[in-house]
């Protein structure tokens, strides 16, 4: 394998349905029980919400954290594509299709969690450019056609020439053949335009969802609010793309029974305690800047998640990813690179739900079952795709397989 | 209560914040651009307030809300501390001046509770489609229609006063006092006001509700502590209160004088500027993408 820089991608040559897969279906019917129910009996028939806790786990997880674990996206297209590092050219391909799947679930998640569902594209016609949101609204909508776009030379390679359209449809077959040839003529030519247009987006919303909450100054514990939230927010994010990458590389591997690309994921393991010591070193100063460091031994739920967080989710794997013989261990890779992407995780439901405290609450939001069966049934959604395009499409590095014994 | 002293450090920590230092200047120099004076605003006196519950029954019916859980003359209700919600713009709780004091002797105070209608309402910034306005004349009202139910409005209010429709599964909305603008607009007053039987609620234009409250308190300092609560409160707010003790006993929280729309709206405006900072870091990168791509063929070119 080593020398060639073009390693060749193709869809996966492995059964579709195992029993992990049929688990991954269970959780989707009942999440979509649930979506069913809340289209029934209201948010608050399903969900823990308040008016003072007008945002749960959707927006905690589903979107927060959703958005800053498909950073792999941009920040491998950066290192590949905009530095022109093809050794890296690999995860570029894999990583896109999880962006591209995560902001389509984000989408989904934001459909059922705000009020009135039809009326989501009223930000196109109804600019409010103070709103932080506004941005952030528009941001993710743009990126995602740019990631459907990028995604487009996948579909070409895989149906030039083979296009065969069941039934009644076969008429078009060759009109399809035609308009995927002209599409992949073009994207080859003007890729670079939405690949910058993908990095330049992805920083945008990235910090936009930290400043998201810098307009309630008087509701976000101080351990983390702070005017840099946007900034953190996009260090937190570009530090996370490579170990989201590798995360996603392992799991990959052991559903699938492929082999490892170690090389390139200890490679891309050299980058991680640079970017996360920047990260760790903003949030560091600005904790002692503000003085909030006072807080730190408090005691409460939020000073102890705040802990967690910095410790197992920043300074430990940093210290870990600092040695070579982690970063060439499997086992060592894994467990640091989790680390990374827990961490920041928990970073966005610190800031979006245990640091939230706002005035009047009775008691503290914890999400309902409900809640919980609908992201988990977005999870497992995005699960189900990538594994069905990773099939269907040229995403993943061919691989030798893994013997079963 | 302890969010004080946290609200204190996180405000001076943002006043200390080099980055922002220089975008705080130009926040204080626009609030002091525009003169809040001629809105209309309500000044509430809850030294007066006997607690009748009449202002939430006319809010009720002038607004059209659906009926309450209990009666209007329940009072019964003071026992907990409410919050206004999908079916009440406003509510009355009951405290003590002397929490301690032997039942017999407690003396009550009540506050009524409602949107604040703020100068500068974090509300109308966070909304997304522009469906909570500050209407010129002061009242912030809400547009149905547009709303997309995001609830950005409700994390963004310093009061935490807007409240959802949780339990409307397709046409929900955000509920909250809206100033009986449609009744403002038509030379009458606000049905709280209208309906108080012992004007604790005086409506009038900001400027001069703040020089009544001033010449309250300094006629009977013994009556009033000397803060009129919403004159500074998070730049100022249309409705503002009196009080004979101070009002974070009264369930008012300590709010900085900055309004949080002025955090927000620097940093995206300076970012965002003319779009000037996303080009140049589209053309840096494609700067960057041009040259390695470039190096990269005349490597290749050298191996050959």
């Amino acid at each position: 394998m080593k020398g060639s820089n073009h390693h060749k991608a193709a869809p996966v040559d492995y059964p579709f349905f195992t029993p992990g897969v049929w688990v991954m279906l269970g959780f989707m019917l009942v999440g979509l029980a649930f979506v069913i129910a809340r289209y029934i009996l209201g948010l608050g028939g399903v969900t823990n919400l308040t008016n003072q806790y007008p945002w749960g786990l959707w927006i905690g997880v589903d979107v927060a954290t959703g958005v800053a674990l498909a950073a792999g996206g941009f920040t491998t297209a950066f290192l590949a594509h905009i530095l022109h590092n093809d050794y890296y050219e690999v995860v570029t391909r894999p990583a896109l299709l999880t962006a591209m799947l995560g902001y389509t679930f984000v989408s989904l998640g934001l459909f059922v969690d705000i009020g009135r569902s039809y009326n989501i594209w009223h930000p196109m016609i109804y600019h409010q450019p103070n709103s932080v949101l506004f941005e952030v609204a528009m941001c993710v909508m743009t990126y995602l056609t740019v990631l459907y776009i990028e995604f487009i030379p996948m579909v070409c390679e895989r149906f030039i020439g083979k296009v065969n359209l069941p039934g009644p449809l076969a008429s078009l077959n060759g009109f399809v053949d035609k308009l995927l040839r002209f599409a992949d003529k073009f994207l080859d030519k003007f890729m670079f335009i939405f690949i910058i247009a993908g990095v330049v987006l992805s920083c945008m919303h990235q910090s936009g969802l930290g400043s998201l909450l810098v307009i309630a100054p008087y509701k976000v514990h101080p351990l983390w609010y702070t005017p840099l939230l946007p900034f953190l927010f996009l260090l937190s994010a570009i530090a996370v793309g490579f170990p989201m990458v590798v995360f996603e590389s392992f799991l990959a591997s052991k559903s699938l029974h492929r082999e490892l690309e170690m090389d390139v994921l200890s490679s891309l393991a050299k980058f991680t305690p640079i970017l996360l010591g920047i990260y760790m070193a903003f949030k560091i100063g600005d904790l002692i800047h503000r003085g909030a460091y006072v807080y730190l031994l408090e005691g409460s739920v939020q000073s102890n998640s705040f802990l967690v967080e910095m410790i197992f989710g920043v300074i430990v794997p940093f210290a870990m990813l600092l040695s070579k013989k982690v970063r060439q261990s499997p086992m060592g890779l894994f467990v640091a690179m989790l680390l990374v992407v827990l961490g920041v995780a928990l970073n966005r439901v610190n800031v979006f739900l245990v640091g939230f405290l706002p005035a009047y609450a009775s008691h503290h939001y914890f999400p309902s079952i409900g809640e919980m069966a609908i992201t988990a049934g977005l999870i497992a959604g995005l699960m189900f795709l990538y594994r069905a395009c990773v099939t269907i499409f040229p995403v993943l590095p061919v691989v030798e397989k893994v013997d079963e014994k | 209560m302890k969010i004080n002293r946290r609200n204190f450090l996180k405000i001076t920590g943002i006043a200390g914040g080099s980055l922002l230092a220089g975008r705080e200047k130009t926040a204080e120099a626009k609030e002091t651009k525009e003169d809040f004076g001629d809105k209309w605003g309500c000044l509430i006196d809850t030294t007066v307030c006997l607690g009748c519950r009449k202002c939430e029954e006319a809010c009720n019916k002038v607004n059209h809300l659906p009926p309450p859980d209990t009666s209007f003359e329940d009072y019964t209700v003071f026992e907990k501390q409410r919050r206004p919600d999908a079916k009440s713009y406003t509510v009355v709780n009951r405290y003590f001046k002397e929490p301690d004091a032997p039942d017999k002797k407690k003396e009550p105070i009540f506050v009524k509770v409602q949107c604040m209608h703020c100068n500068d309402p974090a509300c109308v910034s966070a909304c997304i489609v522009g469906a909570l306005q500050k209407l010129p004349e002061g009242p912030v009202a809400y547009n149905a229609s547009k709303c997309i139910g995001c609830r950005y409005c409700m994390v963004a209010c310093p009061f935490v006063i807007p409240a959802y429709e949780y339990h409307n599964p397709l046409t929900p909305k955000v509920r909250k006092c809206i100033f009986c603008h449609e009744i403002l607009e038509k030379g009458g007053l606000p049905g709280c006001a209208q309906v108080c039987p012992v004007e604790a609620i005086t409506f009038g234009k900001r400027r001069d509700l703040v020089h009544l409250a001033h010449f309250k308190i300094r006629e009977n300092p013994d009556r009033y502590i000397n803060h009129v609560y919403g004159e500074e409160e998070v730049g100022g707010t249309s409705w503002m209160y009196l009080a004979s003790v101070p009002f974070e006993k009264l369930g008012f929280q300590k709010l900085g004088k900055l309004p949080p729309p002025r955090l927000t709206e620097t940093i995206q405006h300076t970012v965002f500027k003319g779009f000037v900072s996303p080009l140049a870091f589209y053309a840096l990168l494609g700067g960057v993408m041009w040259i390695t791509r470039r190096k990269k063929k005349n490597d290749a070119g050298k191996e050959e």
